[in-house]
């Protein structure tokens, strides 16, 4: 079966956010994001800049799902973390159920820091996730879709 | 997969350009991203060969403008068409809103285009998804060339359903906006109808 659409609210909107900040201050690194497994980017935090993080989500869920595969052809149901050594800049991605975290990072960090932070922050997240499925759940038909409203003239508007 | 963010007020699709080698998704996509302004576009990833063969995909980000007060982007990606990367374009189905299957009309390449659009439905039902189900245009590519098929005949072949058709000669850009527009409002009124 396919995945449900991500349905993201302003609550738990802010606080991934919250949860991505707080990762960034106590693992010392550069930005955190969260990306969808499709390569969707969900949320980032963090010193930003002139850095494509439309591009590295697509890229780091690229490479999640290479890897996955590669995973697959060895027995393996996939691998949870990735790590990437630059000589300035790293990269640690892991795998919390259908999203990627993110972190990249540099010399005022270390992978072993990331790591030990990243653990703690995939429960915080976890949760948070627990509570958007649940909540897309309870919504189900019970709420009128904002997008029943799109009209035809809405989306050749798009086109003009 | 849509991503719908009522926080930032932004709905995310992902088009998938299919079709067998050659047959010109790529330049779809180039042609795309040329004449895009570059306030709507992201950059043009391209994961290629050395020889400038799709090797996993391409990628840009584009997007269109806003509907109910909601940014509509579009993460367009394309698959590598060479029959032996079949578990890359498995992957890069995974979470597709919307498909675009690219056929080459040269004559010598009809077989081609034929197993790939197999290769898609299988893909796509090991994805969960099924082709008959989801927003999908069939676009004729390469209507320039002396030795085509005519669109007929293609269509006779390689119609899975009511889908729109297109003919297009990607290099110039004919019929490659026709295409875009196609399966973008066939995924927005899949929203709708959701």
């Amino acid at each position: 079966m396919t995945d449900a659409p991500i349905i993201m609210h302003e609550e738990q909107f802010q606080q991934l956010r919250h949860i991505l900040n707080k990762l960034r201050l106590d693992s010392f690194s550069r930005v955190v994001f969260l990306v969808d497994k499709n390569g969707q980017q969900i949320a980032a935090q963090g010193d930003i800049g002139d850095l494509d993080t439309t591009s590295l989500a697509s890229l780091a869920a690229g490479n999640v799902a290479a890897t996955g595969g590669m995973a697959r052809l060895i027995g393996e149901k996939e691998f949870p973390t990735l790590s990437h050594e630059g000589e300035r800049e790293s990269i640690h991605i892991c795998i919390i159920g259908r999203v990627l975290l993110v972190v990249v990072f540099d010399d005022r960090s270390s992978l072993g820091l990331i790591k030990l932070r990243v653990k703690q922050a995939s429960r915080d997240l976890s949760a948070v996730f627990d509570e958007i499925a649940r909540l897309a759940e309870q919504r189900k038909g019970s709420e009128e879709s904002l997008f029943a409203e799109i009209t035809d003239d809405d989306i050749d508007s798009l086109f003009n | 997969m849509t991503f719908i963010n009522y926080a930032s007020r932004e709905i995310n699709c992902k088009i998938v350009y299919y079709g067998p080698g050659l047959c010109g998704k790529t330049t779809n996509l180039q042609y795309i991203y040329d004449t895009t302004a570059p306030t709507a576009k992201g950059k043009l990833i391209s994961l290629a060969t050395e020889t400038d063969r799709t090797l996993f995909f391409d990628f840009m980000p584009l997007e269109l403008g806003t509907v109910r007060g909601f940014k509509t982007r579009f993460h367009l990606y394309t698959v590598p068409g060479q029959v032996f990367y079949d578990a890359s374009r498995k992957l890069i189905l995974k979470g597709v809103d919307g498909v675009v299957f690219v056929a080459d009309s040269q004559e010598e390449r009809m077989d081609a285009n034929i197993e790939s659009l197999y290769n898609l439905e299988e893909n796509l039902s090991a994805n969960g998804y099924d082709l008959l189900k989801i927003p999908y245009v069939l676009q004729l590519n390469k209507r320039d060339l002396s030795n085509i098929i005519p669109p007929d005949e293609m269509v006779a072949e390689l119609r899975r359903k009511d889908e729109p058709v297109h003919e297009a000669v990607a290099s110039t850009g004919t019929g490659v906006f026709d295409t875009l527009k196609s399966v973008a409002k066939q995924v927005l009124t899949e929203l709708r109808k959701s």
